[in-house]
């Protein structure tokens, strides 16, 4: 078995400019434990996050108003925060609330 | 855990719909989408047959996806409209650089025409030269005031019959608790409307009006449209700010929040005797206004006195100030007339 569970983050639609302007983040995460995507969350404010962190968390999930599809599907249909992280997920972070 | 699309086609479901809760597929959400879309524009006669349509094309998500699902719709239901790009750039550097890129493969991708025009066009001055002026707290004003007046400025030029811009259920939910939260009953009376302004100034429609910010985004995401996102990099309207983050809160809490506040803000009335102020036009530009001078033209006057403050908080200050001014002068021209003769 693997030790590493191998995940890809992308941030568009303005998200990213909170991440470097950087859209595609190729992570690594020991497998030894289970990764929710609440703790997934604070592993990327605390790994990836450059800056004003409140425009991208608030209250222990993403700021309303970003959009979260894991594997290509809306996160509200595979339990959101409670959703297990798989080997290769892709987890895409798409931000509403820049202008349109 | 796959989840199956509500409609019992089979196919796997992509997205949880915030208006109903349907978890739907790709195909069945994209026909959802544009059937509503394609029901706002018929139920409420948005359009007419032969009418040249300006689409406001800001390069972003909402205009990216109206223009996009509008010449859908007008091939598949012969509607008969003409579609027309109209893009509005601010002048500020590097703001719009990228965006306008993105129109421009809109307009290829769609085949729609394309017309850009700039503030230093309408107005004489460019964002970044009006920032320098009045400084970053206020420049928002100028912008959004502008704005507003250069797409009818640009549509009339272009020779449109009428203006459709990209505007989504969540914003006219947070405009209609703006109007409320600051007691501008007209305001808040004329922005549920389906179309606004078609006495004096050229008519303009939201047929987005019904559709969530969520669904035009992944509409956008699914059908891999490509639109530009980015932040304006002077200070952003504060009080829109909070409606917005209200509207979005709320959203989390119960995602049919949003379409309740619109139909909310259509069944509110205006008690009899309750004075609105009148529409009218401005003697300066003879663009529509409630007052003998529109906005636009007290800030631009203000900018180019050197007075760029003059307008801005109570206008009806400098409005005085400058009707004052006027009235001054023509008594001026009256004395010399008079003198003459």
């Amino acid at each position: 078995m693997n030790s590493e569970l191998e995940i890809t983050l992308n941030f568009s639609g303005g998200a990213e400019l909170l991440f470097g302007k950087i859209k595609l983040h190729t992570v690594k995460l020991p497998s030894q434990e289970t990764w929710c995507m609440k703790k997934l969350l604070v592993w990327i404010k605390e790994n990836l996050l450059k800056e004003r962190p409140e425009l991208f968390l608030q209250g222990g999930t993403v700021r309303p108003g970003i959009l979260v599809l894991v594997n290509n599907a809306d996160w509200e249909l595979v339990g959101q925060l409670d959703y297990n992280l798989q080997n290769k997920d892709e987890i895409v972070f798409i931000s509403t609330l820049h202008g349109g | 855990m796959v989840v199956f699309c509500s409609t019992g086609c089979g196919s796997t479901a992509v997205l949880k719909r915030p208006k109903t809760d349907d978890a739907l597929c790709k195909n069945c959400f994209f026909w959802a989408f544009e059937t509503e879309v394609h029901h706002t524009i018929t139920s409420t006669k948005m359009f007419q047959p032969g009418q040249l349509v300006a689409i406001g094309a800001s390069g972003g998500k909402d205009s990216t996806v109206l223009a996009y699902v509008l010449k859908h719709l007008n091939e598949k239901y012969n509607y008969g409209l003409k579609l027309v790009l109209l893009s509005i750039d601010e002048g500020i550097t590097g703001y719009r650089d990228d965006s306008l890129e993105s129109v421009k493969r809109n307009q290829e991708e769609y085949n729609i025409p394309l017309t850009v025009l700039s503030y230093k066009d309408l107005y004489g001055w460019t964002m970044d030269d009006i920032v320098k002026q009045v400084g970053r707290k206020n420049n928002c004003t100028f912008c959004g005031v502008f704005r507003r007046q250069a797409l009818d400025r640009g549509a009339v030029l272009l020779k449109c019959d009428i203006i459709a811009t990209g505007h989504n259920a969540d914003d006219v939910a947070e405009t209609i608790l703006m109007n409320l939260l600051r007691g501008d009953i007209a305001r808040l009376q004329r922005c549920t409307f389906h179309i606004t302004g078609s006495d004096g100034s050229l008519p303009r429609v939201k047929p987005f009006k019904y559709a969530y910010e969520k669904e035009i985004v992944l509409y956008a995401y699914f059908k891999k449209l490509d639109y530009f996102a980015t932040e304006c990099v002077y200070a952003p309207d504060a009080y829109r700010g909070h409606a917005r983050a209200l509207v979005k809160d709320l959203e989390a809490l119960r995602s049919t929040s949003i379409i309740d506040i619109i139909h909310a803000g259509e069944q509110l009335a205006i008690k009899d005797g309750v004075k609105l102020p009148k529409q009218g036009l401005c003697s300066s530009c003879g663009y529509v206004s409630s007052n003998i001078i529109c906005k636009a033209c007290v800030l631009l006057e203000g900018l180019n006195r050197g007075r760029p403050k003059l307008a801005i908080g109570k206008s009806n200050k400098a409005l005085a100030e400058l009707l004052a001014e006027r009235l001054q002068n023509a008594a001026s021209i009256k004395t010399t007339i008079q003198d003459q003769f």
